[in-house]
């Protein structure tokens, strides 16, 4: 693998990791539990399809095939995208969909605070440029799972089942494989081990705060650097490549 | 002279002041008195307007997972979402006059409370996102824009804010159109249908003709309403059948034809029929919409509650 094919394959994840939560954000539009809240949820989809607009692009460039974002993002299969578990899980309850967020947002924060001192340049720019959105995100799911957990009774149990049913996706956020060695090598990729423990103190204190136990089972889930997904995601891809598949000569 | 006499001759007085206010065409705040009448018909209107900018997400949102390049879904989703905001913003408006959102929203559940007909048609395929956009919003902003001088404040001033974005989103839904109509053969016979379908719905938005329209005499006084159905539906048609040419589709409508010596278009029979079936809930989608409504409000219901509970531990402490 050379170093360009490597920041392809990195640059990839990452802009397949906004492409499909902004999948899954969107599916929200028109069913937020208020008005307010769908359009919060709307806003992030947004950021996220924005932001893997530019992910994508690059990789096309950076792949040299000509291939653009519409490209890599409506014509690959599930087993040619590189998108973490966590982002393709379903939206399940509003709680769900919170939970996921955080995780990923607290992710998505030490990542990209670290990204910024990436010797690649457009990375280092996006990253950035990016941060402010990422705390946003960050601070309403927090917000919210605080919230749900000391609400109600119902809240708080729907909010601990979330945390629950989504621990065994975390930990393939922070897989690392030769793509990863490489290129932290050449001081572009960030060191996932060094993050991990960022995001656990994080977490722990949300969670802490809003009065959730923590999972103790130690089973992760990992698979998507080798484009291994959960069933879910074929499906999330043949409803949006749609158009793209059935009119393959067609110009949107 | 007793009480009840001083209070009809305080009530008179006050109507006089009102009345002259409307007419020298001064705007009316909040906190200036209005007569109950006058009231009613805004909250009908403003809430019915407000429950249409949202009942309207679900048509496009039909769509947004679907939509064929990423920067046709970040369009589409910034256009509900500014949909959505001016439903927030309506409901903000309508509030003013004494009505809470929660009751609104009761309204619009138990169907005492409106919204535009034309959201209780179907988006069959990705053209109509275009044909929403183009006629649904073109429609829209020909009504908006004549209430821009509507006498209530709040009504007018979310109108002016609210028809900058409508222009907009009626721009972008034309640009798909033109896209799809110069497209493939399938895309161009995609946006022919979507045109069949939603040209006739688009022009009862503006509803019954002139003679048959209840209750516009007081709005009229009042300058709630500045120009009658028949004047806003023949300023959409007149616009509207050139851009159709323009991008090489036709208008379905074999009595179409320009009229010189009006200077406008002459148009068909508009199946009033089908409005008023519509109207009064048997169209393609009313029910679909209302139960999406109701379900979404419950399914959330737990989240709301959270938030109550948790405001008030909070706020004790
Ligand atoms: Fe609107
Ligand atoms: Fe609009």
């Amino acid at each position: 693998m050379t170093q360009q094919e490597a920041l392809f394959q990195y640059t990839l994840r990452l802009g397949d990791t906004s492409l499909i939560h902004a999948q899954r954000l969107s599916e929200w539009c028109s069913n937020g539990p208020i008005l307010e809240e769908d359009l919060a949820l709307t806003n992030f989809a947004l950021d996220f399809i924005g932001r893997s607009q530019v992910l994508l692009t690059y990789a096309g460039a950076l792949e040299g095939k000509g291939r653009t974002d519409d490209m890599l993002a409506y014509r690959r299969n599930e087993r040619q995208y590189f998108n973490c578990l966590l982002a393709e899980l379903p939206n399940g309850d509003f709680g769900v969909t919170m939970v996921r967020l955080l995780f990923l947002a607290a992710f998505e924060k030490e990542l990209f605070t670290a990204l910024q001192n990436s010797e690649d340049e457009t990375l280092a720019a996006l990253a950035k440029k990016t941060l402010k959105e990422v705390r946003y995100h960050l601070e309403h799911a927090a917000d919210w799972v605080i919230r749900l957990g000391n609400g109600t009774e119902e809240s708080h149990a729907r909010v601990q089942k979330a945390v629950n049913e989504l621990w065994m996706f975390t930990g393939d956020m922070f897989d690392m494989d030769e793509t990863d060695k490489l290129l932290i090598a050449a001081d572009i990729a960030v060191d996932l081990s060094t993050i991990k423990t960022k995001w656990d103190n994080y977490i722990s204190g949300v969670l802490e705060a809003a009065n959730l136990q923590q999972p103790t089972s130690s089973y992760m889930q990992s698979g998507s650097k080798n484009a291994i997904h959960t069933e879910y995601l074929g499906h999330l891809l043949g409803e949006m490549q749609y158009l793209q598949l059935a009119y393959p000569y067609a110009k949107w | 002279m007793n009480d009840t006499t001083t209070i009809n001759a305080k009530e008179e007085a006050l109507l006089a002041r009102f009345e002259e206010k409307v007419q020298n065409g001064d705007a009316i705040e909040p906190r200036d008195w209005m007569p109950e009448k006058y009231r009613k018909h805004l909250i009908r209107q403003i809430s019915q307007h407000a429950h249409s900018e949202v009942i309207g997400m679900q048509p496009e949102g039909n769509w947004v997972t679907r939509a064929p390049s990423l920067r046709a879904k970040q369009i589409l989703l910034a256009k509900i979402q500014d949909e959505g905001g001016h439903g927030l913003y309506l409901y903000s408006a309508c509030e003013t006059l004494g009505i809470s959102r929660e009751e609104m929203i009761e309204q619009l559940q138990s169907g005492k409370a409106k919204y535009s007909n034309i959201f209780n048609y179907q988006t069959l395929n990705w053209a109509d996102i275009g044909a929403v956009g183009w006629l649904v919003d073109g429609a829209a902003i020909v009504n908006q824009v004549s209430l821009q001088r509507t006498s209530y404040a709040p009504y007018s001033r979310a109108m002016v804010r609210i028809c900058k974005e409508e222009s907009f989103h009626q721009r972008q839904g034309y640009e798909i159109m033109a896209e799809m109509a110069k497209g493939t053969p399938e895309q161009s016979e995609m946006a022919q249908d979507a045109l069949n379908r939603w040209w006739w719905p688009s022009l009862m938005m503006f509803g019954p003709h002139d003679g048959d329209s209840p209750r516009s005499a007081d709005a009229f006084r009042w300058k709630i309403k500045r120009q009658t159905n028949d004047e806003l539906r023949q300023k959409f048609i007149d616009k509207t059948v050139q851009q159709a040419e323009v991008i090489g589709l036709t208008i379905p409508d074999p009595d179409l034809k320009w009229n010189e010596e009006k200077q406008c278009y002459d148009y068909g029979k508009i199946n009033w029929e089908e409005f008023n079936q519509v109207i009064n809930g048997n169209g393609p989608c009313n029910k679909q919409r209302i139960d999406h409504h109701k379900r979404v409000h419950t399914e959330g219901a737990w989240v709301r509650e959270a938030a109550e509970a948790y405001r008030l531990k909070t706020q004790n402490n």
